[in-house]
Parts: structure tokens; C-alpha cells; sequence
């Protein structure tokens, strides 16, 4: 088994670039992505969106067109591409192992680049596991790789520039938006960044355009939204709030969930790589330099999974992790790098401008982080909110052994749905802060392998 | 008690060791200390595959497992909680007739030391016991009354009994030097000093290093043990299964996951305390579980991790007093296959403490038995 | 519970527990399933509640299906083809709801 010089996991925005980047200074390189074909979670379905289903880019706007470019410069490039190919594993040694066509296998690469974006934070309410209950970007999903929308009444809740983003597309499908429930934006914390966010460029005029365009439609909207849950009996049927200190009840078909995103770390995690907890974020993030290296010689990481930036900032993170990487396999020198990503460095940092913004004005809600008794936080395994706080009493002093009291984050999810708020329980009935209290151990496969995929691997 | 930090017997090492021999001192009306350089069953207690198992224990370990058992059967009784413990029994499969002739051999053995619990069974009897074994398993040996725990909640049970009793528990506390001063160990951790005329010595794999401080040097190698777990199943599976000839160890638990151990080993740094795992021999796990178990072909396995436990070279624990210094007591180095033996070796050092000897026969395991051993190559 | 904005060209067709849906080449296993009026998928392993896809990116692990025999696949990230058996997963026999045979033995 040959290596190959760079192994890229995600094949999103920021693995596209860096991919194509590397390919054309001459590097070997190869993709691996879940998915069936590239474009990541901004960019899904962008090849798809052609012939017949032209029509949906007028629906998806202007930001998802902008994927076309970066695919196809991909695409142009050398570099090799495995789709529906998950990689449950990287060594520190820089094997990774990969499962295809339901056989597990390891790919030996000199370099590394970790590109797995962002998932969205959990949204533990009361009903949230009602079928009819999703998260906002499961919606938006759909409509990118099918062109589907919801057929029935639909309420939006949470915060974050998706719901509106995805409010806006609704709108455009002509979908039947029977609310907006946002559940609190802190205008007042975020004016301090307003100024930085005007240099950053486009972000505020977009965000406007997407709330008028949602107004203008008519959409019901109610603002600082508490108490929200989803009732139904097997099914959802409604969604109950309180809004200005009235209660109410909106029947609905579907309800879609948002509470921003977070890094998705877990692979990195794995390894382990350093990790630090980002307040501004409230998720964890890896520890990398202004490279995107990581403290284990030879991974790095780029995009949304090195902390929420956006698509665009993730695409010029990924340009500057590929000129890294030629110059980590002595493909250029330091002096051609700097002056290659140049441009790249001074635009990721006018796109990263904007997040602090962002992160002031969509906090996530108290009562989402930090959920009150009776609420389920762990899907996989039914457990509570109650039942956390019980064994932290029992003397759990940290996920790990919470994990061992309870069975959280013990499901196939392995804690995607659940490890935030569980570290955020046990910090707040601790008064520790998150950071002190960690995260799961998170160990490979990171995604289940069945004992026949796992019996492939000699 | 005078000061706040003098207690009866300092217990190094808060994992299934510790904390029974913190119950069975606190039981014995004395007051220990627990200390614990992480939290309580970090290590080898809580990623231990809980088999309670006494079937092919070496005959050194046998009169101790059987005492042990009878415990594990009055767990409820005596802490109030059974950790889960479930009498499932537990099977080693034979898979051609040279593995039958060997459960055969192994049987009249154990007989012959006097004992009845490892019985040889048929292809039916197998098959009756555990239905969903392959068709080219032939027979086995069974033990009845063995059975499984869930690790970290028996350690936590003994712990919890310990402290109600008396016994005061220290987590984030290492021990990092021991002296004597006068007729007490003085144990200087990262939170102070604790003083105690009698010191426990159940640190695991760390167990050589805390011998080491107290001058007694005992060859102890850190192993990282592998172990894998399934998503939930349905009921297929009540005794604990392991093979004659492969490396398996395979239950299902309460949940319905399936827990799959067997003794592969990982990659270990005992100093940062990190484990990676070997995939090839997970691997090899994983093709031996569906050649003996079919049915699991398709079952996901949702976490793989990894133990750190201590071996010695003959594979038996350290028990018993220390031979260089008065007042030290070892309960380490179990080699993978202590947690059956748990509940009766912290009885063990409750006796040694208590009245200087015990009733079971602890010298196979005494500490200085490799001292003057050739060198390893 | 969600419609096609157009109707597929080049149709594929899934059994989903023997019924016939119709999918577009491309489509998820799990959108197909939610293009029909029964967005359930499988029952929680833990208390047998009826579950439905939910993050559609393979992070929640609830789209969980058995495809063409083979069962808790990511029905999310598995692409449709003509002819695909999906069924919906009932909750696993929970252990203990079956007698054990250790305890005939005791008993
Ligand atoms: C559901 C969702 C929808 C979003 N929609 C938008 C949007 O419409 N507009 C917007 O501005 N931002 C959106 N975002 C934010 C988004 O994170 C960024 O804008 C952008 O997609 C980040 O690019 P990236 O390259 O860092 O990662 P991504 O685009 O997230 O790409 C990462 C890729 O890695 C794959 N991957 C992850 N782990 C593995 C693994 N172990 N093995 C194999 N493959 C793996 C993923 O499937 C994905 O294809 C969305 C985020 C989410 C979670
Ligand atoms: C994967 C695996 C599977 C196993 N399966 C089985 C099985 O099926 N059946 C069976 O009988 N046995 C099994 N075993 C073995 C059994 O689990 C162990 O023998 C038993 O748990 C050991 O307990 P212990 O208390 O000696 O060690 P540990 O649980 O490791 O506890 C030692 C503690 O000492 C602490 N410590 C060390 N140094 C210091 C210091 N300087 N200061 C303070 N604290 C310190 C450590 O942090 C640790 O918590 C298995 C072991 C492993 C790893
Ligand atoms: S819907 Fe979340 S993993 Fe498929």
C-alpha cells in the first residue's frame, strides 16, 4: 500500500478547496465523503441542481449557486475523489481507516486534512423526538439534494442566519409557513460588532434581505419565544409557546428546529487532537495554528470543523490548508507559500470578521442549552435531563462517568445529539464552567462498523 | 480521628480493589481513605468487560473465586445494590474435538482439586444454553452460577456502601511520595498529606509504581486490553460465551448490547495513561464473533475502547503483605481477570489489616516471588 | 409529509414494507420515505416510540432502516435503486422479556 501525500475527509467547501489547491501544485490527493456526490452541507446536491431542477436555484438563491464554481474547479483538478465512503478513523500515525461498499479498510496518506464541517447544535425541548419534529438544515437538506418541501403547515423555531436563510427559501417554494418562532436575538450584546460585521462584507445586507423578504411575505412571526415545545400523540400536531407573556398553540404538520451549528470535532476528537472549549461559539473546537496544523504532526484541519466560520471563510481555509500542505511535502517553500495565500489569508480573515456578530446575536437560548428536568437529552437513549442532574448528585463529576450512570451518548450517535448539552448540565449544576468539565471520550470507529464490515479489515 | 487528614488505612487507587477493601475495612469499623488520582473506576473498573467468571480460572485463583462468588450472590444483601450482577452462567465453546478433549481434560482437573462448578456439556446442551451458536461448535464446559456485572456500577456500589459506612473517598488526588514518619505513612498527593498507620496498595497498573516508592521493585507490564460493543439487540443471548480456542469474550447485557472483549490488546502510553487501539486485531475479533455467532454479522458495534490493566509474568495478581516494609498491604497486577476476584480480595486485606493473616490461601500471589527470577530477554 | 417541487424524471421505484414509492434517482432512502404520508421509520430501541429522520446528514443515527436485508442502515445516506427492499425496524426483543435458560436450569 502505497501513501498518498494528502488525505482530505469532507468534501464540503473548505475539502474542495484545499483538494483542488493541492492538486494543482502536483500533490496526490484524495477526497473521502459520506456523501454520493461533493458540495458538503452548504453546497448538497449542487450537481444535481441542473436540467429539470435549474428552476430550484431561483428557490435556493444566489449563496448555494456560488457552490458551482468550487465543485467544478474540483472536479477540473487531478485530485481523486471517494464518495459514499466514511472514514470512522485517523491514526496519528496518518493511517485512516474508511469504510466502502460495506468493507472497512485503512489508506495510508503523509498528510492529512480534516474537513468534516459543522452539524447543528441540538435543540432538546420537550417533544422533540415526535416523528414531524426535524432540524432546520434536515429541512433545507431535503430541498437541495430532492427539491422537496414540506406539504403541510410548517412552524420554524430557534434562531441563527439558517432559520431565516431557510424561511426565505420556503417562501420562494411557495410553502405553507405557519410561524416563525424566534427564540430570542440579542441585538444590544451585538452591536459592539456591527462595525466589524459592515467590513466583513455582504453578511448584514444579506441577513436584512432574508428577514424582509420573510416579512414581506407575511410569514407569522413571533419574537423571544420560551417554553416551546412539540405535543402530539405519536406524531407531531402542534407546537406550544409562550411570546411576550402570552400562550399559544400553532397546529402544524412539521416543525423545524435551530439553534445555529457547531464544529463537527468528533473525529478529531478521536485521534485525540487538542481541543478547547469556545465561549463565543459554546462548542468545542481543535487547537491549530494560523496553518490550520493541529499539535499531531501531519493533521490539520480546515473549514466549519475548526470552529464556525462559514462557507466562504471555509473555502479559503481550505486554499491556504492545501498550499500548507505542499510546503509541509516540500512542494513549495515557506517564502512561495505566504506569498500564494496571500490573498486567501486576508480574506478569511475579512469572512471571520463577521462571526462575532453572529455568535452576540444568535446565542443559544438558556432553556435549550441547559433544559429543565422532564426533557429528554439523549435521544438514543431516552435519558433526561432529570437523570443527568441525578447522577452528577451521585457523585458524577464529568460526561464521562455521567455516561456510565445513565447511557448517554452510549447510542449509535455516540453523543453527536446530546454531548453539548450533557457537558452543559454538569457544568451549570456544578457552577463550573463547560471547559472544566470536558467532553466525552470520544473513541474510533466514530461512526458504528458491523461486525461483517469490521471482519474485512485484516 | 485528630486531625483531618489521619485516618486508619490509606487506599492508593480508587478502582474496584480499592473501593471493596475500603468496604470491607469500613465494615470492619476502621476508617479508610480512598485516594484516587482520577475519579473513581477511570481505569481498568470501568472499561473491564465485568465478566464474573470463575470457568478456567488457574487453579492458584480458584479457592478465591469461589469464596468471591458466593459474594457476588449476597451483593444485593450486603451493599444494598448487585451492580448489576447477573448469574447467566458462563460457556467456553469447543469448536472441533481436540477443544472437547481439552473442556474434558480441564473438568476432571478442577475435580480433582476438589471442586464441582466446571461441567463439560454436549452439542444439545450447548445448543440449549446458547441457542444461537454456530453449527460447527461441538460442546463446551459451563459453569452455572458465574455470570457478569456492569463494571462500573458494582465499583460505585462498593464505593457508595464504603462511604456510608465511614470511609471518605478523594477523587483528583495522586499520590506522588510516601515516607514513614514515626509509626505512620506519610502519602504526600497533589491535595496535601494524609497520614495513616497502614497503607492499601490497589493503584492497578500503577500498582509497581506505588511498590517502587516504598522500595519493593515488582515486574509490572501496562497492557491496554480491547474491548467492543454492539448497539441494543434483541434477546438472543444469557450466558457469558468465551472459546476454547479463540480469543473471545462475548455477553449480552441488561440493555441488549452486546459486549465483546476477548484479551486483544492495544497500543498503551502509561504515562499520559492513552490507549490507541489495534484495528487489525479488532478485526480479528470481529471475524472470530460472527464464525461463532452468525447472527451478528450485521450488528453494529458503536464504541471500541481500551483498558489499561497490569500484568505480571506468571499472570497472577499481587496479594498480600509487603515483604520490605511494615504496615503495606498489595492488592494489584490482576492481569485481566480481576474483577470476579474483586469482593473477596478487599476482604482478604481487610483481614491481613485487621488480625494479620486470612483463612484463604494468598501465597501463590505473595510479592517478592519474582525477585531473583532470571531477567527477561 | 413533503412534497416534490417536480415531479421526478427517470423515476425509481423502492419497496418500503412491501409497498411501492416512488423516488427520484438521487433521492435519500429517508426522502423517500418522508415523500410519503409516514414519516416513521423505526421504533427507539429503548421504549419502542415511533421515530422519524431527523438531521438528514447522517449525525443523529434516527433514520436507521433495514435495506435489502440488511438492518439500522443510515437510510439518510443511502441512495435509492430500483427495486430496493426498505423495511421500518420494530424495537429489538428487550432482554429479560424472555425467560432465561439459566434460570430454568436454577429453578
Ligand atoms: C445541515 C446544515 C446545513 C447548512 N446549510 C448552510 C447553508 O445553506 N448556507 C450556509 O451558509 N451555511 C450552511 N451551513 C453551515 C456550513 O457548515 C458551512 O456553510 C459550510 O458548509 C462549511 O463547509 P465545510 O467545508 O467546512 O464543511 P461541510 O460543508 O459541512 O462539509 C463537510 C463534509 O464532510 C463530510 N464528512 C463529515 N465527517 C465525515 C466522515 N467521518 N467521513 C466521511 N465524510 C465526512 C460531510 O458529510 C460533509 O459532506 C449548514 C450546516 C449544516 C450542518
Ligand atoms: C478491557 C478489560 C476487560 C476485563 N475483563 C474482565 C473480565 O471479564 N473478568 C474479570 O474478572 N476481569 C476482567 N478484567 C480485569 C479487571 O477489570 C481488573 O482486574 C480490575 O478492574 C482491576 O481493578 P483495580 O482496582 O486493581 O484497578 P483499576 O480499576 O485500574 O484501579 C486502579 C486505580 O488506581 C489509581 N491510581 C494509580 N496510581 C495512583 C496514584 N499514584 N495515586 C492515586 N491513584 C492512583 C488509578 O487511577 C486507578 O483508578 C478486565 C480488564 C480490562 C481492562
Ligand atoms: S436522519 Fe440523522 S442520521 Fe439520518
Amino acid at each position: 500500500m502505497s501513501a498518498i501525500d494528502l488525505a482530505i475527509v469532507g468534501a464540503g467547501p473548505a475539502g474542495l478547496a484545499a483538494a483542488a489547491t493541492a492538486a494543482e501544485l502536483g500533490l496526490s490527493v484524495t477526497v473521502f465523503d459520506e456523501n454520493t456526490a461533493p458540495g458538503g452541507q452548504i453546497y448538497r446536491g449542487i450537481e444535481a441542481v441542473a436540467g429539470p431542477r435549474a428552476r430550484d436555484l431561483a428557490v435556493l438563491g444566489p449563496a448555494y449557486a456560488a457552490g458551482k464554481a468550487v465543485v467544478e474547479r474540483f472536479r477540473a483538478s487531478k485530485a481523486g475523489y471517494s464518495p459514499a465512503t466514511t472514514v470512522w478513523l485517523v491514526q496519528k500515525d496518518r493511517r485512516l481507516g474508511i469504510l466502502r461498499d460495506g468493507k472497512a479498510s485503512m489508506v495510508e496518506a503523509r498528510r492529512v486534512l480534516i474537513a468534516t464541517g459543522a452539524l447543528e447544535r441540538p435543540v432538546p425541548i420537550p417533544g422533540w423526538t415526535l416523528p414531524g419534529v426535524m432540524l432546520a438544515g434536515a429541512a433545507q437538506s431535503l430541498l437541495k439534494a430532492s427539491g422537496m418541501v414540506p406539504a403541510g403547515p410548517v412552524v420554524l423555531a430557534g434562531n441563527g442566519p439558517l432559520l431565516w436563510q431557510l424561511a426565505a427559501q420556503f417562501v420562494a417554494a411557495g410553502v405553507n409557513i405557519a410561524a416563525l418562532l424566534e427564540t430570542g436575538s440579542a441585538y444590544k450584546a451585538a452591536l459592539p460588532h456591527l462595525p466589524a460585521v459592515v467590513l466583513a462584507g455582504g453578511y448584514l445586507a444579506k441577513g436584512l434581505g432574508l428577514i424582509a423578504s420573510v416579512r414581506k411575505a407575511g410569514v407569522p412571526i413571533r419574537r423571544s419565544v420560551e417554553g416551546l415545545r412539540a405535543v402530539g400523540k405519536g406524531r407531531l400536531q402542534a407546537v406550544e409557546f409562550t411570546a411576550g407573556g402570552r400562550a399559544e398553540r400553532i397546529p402544524a404538520e412539521l416543525l423545524c428546529l435551530h439553534q445555529g451549528v457547531v464544529a463537527n470535532a468528533q473525529l478529531g476528537m478521536a485521534i485525540p487532537l487538542k481541543h478547547e472549549w469556545v465561549e463565543a461559539q459554546r462548542c468545542w473546537r481543535p487547537v491549530l495554528d494560523a496553518w490550520g496544523n493541529s499539535d499531531v504532526e501531519g493533521i490539520a484541519v480546515a473549514g466549519d470543523g475548526a470552529g464556525i466560520g462559514g462557507a466562504d471563510a471555509a473555502v479559503h481555509a481550505g486554499r491556504i490548508a492545501g498550499f500548507e500542505a505542499a510546503r509541509a511535502l516540500g512542494r513549495i517553500d515557506a517564502a512561495a507559500r505566504d506569498a500564494r495565500a496571500a490573498g486567501d489569508v486576508a480574506a478569511w480573515r475579512r469572512h471571520l470578521r463577521a462571526r462575532p456578530f453572529l455568535d452576540a446575536l444568535y446565542p443559544p437560548a438558556r432553556a435549550l442549552r441547559v433544559p429543565a428536568d422532564d426533557v429528554m437529552v439523549c435521544r438514543c437513549e431516552e435519558v433526561t435531563a432529570g437523570q443527568v442532574r441525578e447522577a452528577v448528585r451521585q457523585g458524577g463529576t464529568g460526561p464521562n462517568q455521567v455516561k456510565s450512570f445513565t447511557r448517554t451518548g452510549m447510542g449509535p450517535c455516540q453523543g453527536r445529539m446530546c454531548g453539548l448539552t450533557i457537558s452543559e448540565i454538569i457544568a451549570d449544576a456544578l457552577g463550573k464552567p463547560v471547559a472544566a468539565v470536558g467532553t466525552y471520550r470520544i473513541r474510533p470507529p466514530i461512526k458504528p462498523l458491523t461486525v461483517g464490515e469490521l471482519a474485512a479489515l485484516e | 480521628m485528630s486531625a483531618p487528614g489521619d485516618f486508619d488505612v490509606i487506599v492508593i487507587g480508587g478502582g474496584l480493589h480499592g473501593c471493596s477493601a475500603a468496604y470491607h475495612l469500613a465494615a470492619a469499623r476502621l476508617k479508610p481513605v480512598v485516594l484516587e488520582k482520577h475519579v473513581v473506576a477511570r481505569h481498568a473498573s470501568s472499561a473491564s468487560a465485568g465478566g464474573v467468571r470463575r470457568l478456567g480460572r488457574d487453579p492458584a485463583e480458584i479457592p478465591l473465586a469461589m469464596a468471591s462468588i458466593e459474594m457476588w450472590h449476597a451483593m444485593r444483601a450486603t451493599l444494598g445494590d448487585d451492580g448489576e450482577f447477573r448469574a447467566t452462567g458462563q460457556v467456553r465453546v469447543a469448536e472441533n474435538v481436540d477443544e472437547l478433549r481439552q473442556c474434558e481434560a480441564r473438568a476432571a482437573q478442577v475435580r480433582a482439586l476438589g471442586y464441582d462448578h466446571e461441567v463439560v456439556i454436549d452439542r444439545k446442551e450447548l445448543r440449549r444454553l446458547v441457542p444461537a451458536v454456530a453449527e460447527q461448535c461441538i460442546g463446551g464446559l459451563y459453569t452455572a452460577r458465574d455470570g457478569y456485572a456492569f463494571p462500573f456500577k458494582a465499583t460505585t456500589a462498593f464505593r457508595l456502601k464504603a462511604e456510608a459506612l465511614g470511609a471518605v473517598v478523594k477523587e483528583d488526588t495522586r499520590v506522588e511520595a510516601i515516607e514513614r514518619s514515626g509509626e505512620r505513612w506519610l502519602v504526600t498527593t497533589n491535595r496535601g498529606p494524609f497520614r495513616a498507620p497502614v497503607l492499601v496498595n490497589a493503584a492497578g497498573a500503577w500498582g509497581a509504581e506505588i511498590a517502587r516508592m516504598l522500595g519493593e521493585e515488582v515486574p509490572i507490564e501496562p497492557v491496554a486490553l480491547m474491548m467492543m460493543v454492539s448497539g441494543r439487540m434483541p434477546h438472543f443471548l444469557d450466558p457469558t460465551v468465551g472459546s476454547m480456542g479463540r480469543k473471545m469474550s462475548f455477553k449480552q447485557m441488561q440493555s441488549g448490547t452486546v459486549v465483546i472483549g476477548g484479551g486483544h490488546r492495544g497500543r498503551v502510553d502509561p504515562l499520559t495513561e492513552l490507549t490507541e487501539l489495534e484495528f487489525q486485531f479488532l478485526g480479528e475479533s470481529a471475524r472470530t464473533v460472527a464464525a461463532i455467532f452468525p447472527l451478528m454479522k450485521h450488528a453494529p458495534l458503536v464504541r471500541c475502547w481500551a483498558g489499561i490493566e497490569g500484568f505480571t509474568p506468571d499472570e497472577l495478581p499481587i496479594i498480600g503483605p509487603s515483604k520490605a516494609v511494615p504496615g503495606v498491604f498489595h492488592s494489584f497486577g490482576f492481569c485481566g481477570h480481576g474483577f470476579q476476584l474483586g469482593p473477596v480480595v478487599g476482604s482478604i486485606t481487610a483481614q491481613l489489616v485487621t488480625g494479620g493473616k486470612t483463612n484463604l490461601p494468598i501465597e501463590p500471589f505473595r510479592v517478592d516471588r519474582f525477585a531473583g527470577s532470571p531477567p527477561q530477554a | 409529509m413533503f412534497r416534490r417541487l417536480h415531479e421526478p424524471a427517470n423515476a425509481v421505484t423502492i419497496q418500503i414494507d412491501g409497498s411501492p414509492v416512488r423516488a427520484a434517482p438521487g433521492d435519500s432512502v429517508a426522502a423517500a420515505l418522508l415523500a410519503t404520508g409516514n414519516p416513521v421509520c423505526r421504533q427507539s430501541p429503548a421504549s419502542g416510540a415511533d421515530r422519524a429522520p431527523f438531521c438528514m446528514i447522517g449525525a443523529c443515527f434516527e433514520c436507521l432502516m433495514e435495506i435489502d436485508g440488511v438492518p439500522n442502515r443510515q437510510a439518510c445516506l443511502v441512495p435509492v435503486r430500483e427495486g430496493m427492499q426498505v423495511r421500518r425496524q420494530a424495537r429489538p426483543t428487550p432482554v429479560g422479556a424472555v425467560a432465561s435458560p439459566a434460570d430454568k436450569v436454577a429453578s
